[in-house]
């Protein structure tokens, strides 16, 4: 079965439901290892910085909007890794996904921001068409 | 140490050379805007920008930042720009540097984290204001065809990218508006209505001005304005470039870096100044990790200037000034709005008042200057708060005391007890203060002292271990009243 997973979150709703998806999967073999992968565009990069006294400030906010998405794993006693990247949400997905060959990548179908979506097209989209691995798009 | 250096310059040098040539593109507009904002010649700019890169490109802590010359250094200089001259802004460079250096040299960097977010998010958005303001009258009631030629560049730089993201849309509008406006005959003002461009690199000259005392007292006040302001955005640029490559930059370096690049950039005929965010976060966007990439920015704008020059006269003025409110809407915090609901109330006056003085002096190192005063005076305040609960337990009175008892804090101490209490058991409780000076001890010794003059006993617990070795050095009430323990 899946040996490693890929959960695209961002702490939105539909993430979440990723996550229960993912864990439904991962929950097939004991040794599936969920990586959480949340990513931090170039722009939201810089009003953050600006809106924190410091790193761990940064740090500790970023760690919050994946609260529940942690807390979900946890209550299911899943291994999981948090991995925070920086970059266009869409590519920087698919690169790592392919680069760290994940056997599947589990993605909200959208995210926190619908402006966004109809005008740049959706991350989900595009990881679907660029991924080498399957990809699990939650509704 | 080679093993670095290889690692800084030449570890991405496709990336590097094309978000260079990216940068220097979309340089050159903000160069020479800033230029008009300072009141010189567009070339005094543009030789700032390109001696700038070049310089930091070497003597930066930060790998992949963009410095250049900058809307926040330009406004500072207007005003000395205006009563005394070229060569005084120069020398103002100069000394820019040598404060920027020994301001590097005892680390400033530390420092930083004095400054509030609140400020910051002030200095941010006071930039962006100050910028535009400074673009109305290039746009507002000069002719309709302006108005016209603003609303086409907004829509060109907002549209274009959607559809074309190698080639910057800044420059798409200006080639494309440029040679519109030279065909059609419009009646414009362009960037050579305002200023001349020289064909030819910049040279080496010592700014002509009387080494004197007078001089001195001159440009003193704009440098260490300049160099506050220029290292307060260097350092927040760092900050966001290595959140947004993941990496670590030496900041007191970069102040220093920024120090030499200033003092290079005044002897060369350019005006101080300072890393960039917003090019910084196109050159990194556009894929520039290293100092590959600054350089060739700096390289580029320089050789686009011999080679273009003639063509960078002919730019409307209109299409620049587009162009800059893009640059003032992108640099704008929006999310202060929600900051200003959500943030205790302290902070959003911090952000109000930051804003505000900028706007109203035009200076971002005054508007810094209060903001952090007035945030320490928030902050003294808030933690000036000492609370005194009174409560009985058996035949026993006793005072817990919460809160830090300093010299802000004492007077509320003393008058939160009631001193109407006659022979009876007093137990002051400070398991939840701490005792930081002199006054402190003074407060409780005049406390212990009023209720012993009325007969009662006094007891003083629960002091933690720093503040109980302050109470042994400095108190005097154990001396009167032998019975006094602490615990």
């Amino acid at each position: 079965m899946y040996k490693k997973i890929l959960l695209a979150a961002d702490g939105s709703e539909n993430s979440l439901r990723a996550a229960e998806e993912a864990v439904k999967v991962a929950s097939l073999d004991k040794q599936c290892v969920i990586e959480i992968v949340y990513i931090v565009n170039f722009t939201k990069s810089r009003s953050e910085v600006l809106h924190a006294q410091g790193k761990e400030e940064l740090e500790l906010s970023r760690r919050k909007k994946l609260e529940s998405v942690e807390k979900l794993l946890k209550s299911h006693e899943h291994s999981y890794r948090i991995n925070i990247m920086h970059g266009e949400p869409g590519p920087t997905i698919v690169e790592y996904a392919n680069k760290e060959q994940f056997d599947l990548v589990v993605i909200g179908s959208r995210g926190l921001n619908s402006l966004q979506e109809m005008v740049l097209g959706s991350v989900s989209h595009k990881v679907v068409k660029r991924a080498n691995c399957p990809v699990l798009i939650v509704k | 140490m080679t093993e670095k250096l290889k690692k800084e310059w030449f570890s991405n040098i496709r990336g590097d050379i094309l978000s260079g040539i990216v940068v220097a593109l979309a340089l050159i507009p903000e160069a020479i805007a800033f230029s008009i904002i300072a009141g010189v010649d567009p070339m005094v700019g543009l030789y700032a920008s390109f001696t700038m890169a070049v310089i930091i490109a070497f003597a930066g802590g930060r790998p992949g930042m963009i410095s250049a010359a900058t809307g926040a250094m330009a406004l500072l200089m207007l005003p000395l720009v205006k009563e005394h001259g070229l060569n005084y802004l120069f020398a103002a460079t100069l000394l820019t540097g040598i404060i920027q250096i020994i301001f590097g040299v005892f680390k400033i960097a530390k420092l930083m984290k004095f400054i509030p977010r609140a400020v910051m998010i002030g200095f941010v958005n006071a930039l962006a204001i100050l910028i535009f303001m400074a673009q109305v009258p290039h746009f507002i009631g000069v002719s309709a065809m302006t108005y016209v030629f603003v609303a086409i560049t907004l829509v060109i730089v907002y549209v274009v990218p959607k559809f074309i993201k190698s080639i910057p849309a800044p420059l798409i509008a200006i080639i494309l508006l440029t040679i519109i406006a030279i065909y059609s005959d419009v009646e414009l003002r362009t960037v050579g209505d305002l200023g001349t461009i020289t064909q030819s690199l910049p040279t080496f000259f010592i700014p002509d001005v009387p080494l004197t005392f007078e001089t001195l007292s001159i440009i003193f006040p704009y440098s260490i304005a300049l160099a506050i302001v220029g290292l307060l955005e260097s350092l927040l640029t760092a900050s966001i470039v290595d959140d947004m490559t993941g990496t670590e930059s030496d900041k007191n370096r970069e102040a220093r870096g920024q120090g030499i690049a200033n003092i290079v950039t005044g002897f060369f005929g350019g005006m101080a100044g300072c890393a960039m965010i917003g090019q910084s976060v196109i050159n990194v966007k556009s894929g520039g990790r290293g100092r590959l990439s600054t350089f060739i920015a700096g390289i580029f704008l320089m050789f686009l200037i011999i080679v273009l020059g003639d063509l960078v006269v002919q730019i409307p003025m209109p299409v620049l000034a587009g162009i800059m409110i893009m640059v003032c809407i992108g640099t704008f915090d929006w999310s202060s709005f929600s900051y200003l609901r959500k943030a205790p109330k302290s902070d959003a006056v911090v952000m109000l008042a930051t804003v505000s003085i900028v706007v109203a002096t035009h200076d971002l190192s005054k508007g810094v200057i209060a903001g952090v005063i007035l945030s320490a005076i928030f902050f003294a305040a808030k933690i000036s708060k000492i609370k005194v609960t009174k409560r009985n337990v058996n035949q026993n009175l006793v005072f817990d005391v919460e809160g830090q008892l300093f010299f802000a804090s004492v007077e509320g101490f003393v008058d939160s007890f009631d001193f109407t209490v006659k022979q009876s058991n007093i137990i002051i409780d400070f398991s939840n203060s701490h005792i930081w000076d002199d006054s402190a001890v003074g407060a409780i010794d005049k406390v212990v002292m009023k209720y012993q003059e009325s007969g009662n006993t006094v007891t003083i617990k629960g002091l933690n271990t720093t503040s109980q070795k302050l109470v042994d050095k400095l108190s005097i009430y154990d001396d009167s009243h032998a019975k006094l323990g602490t615990h």
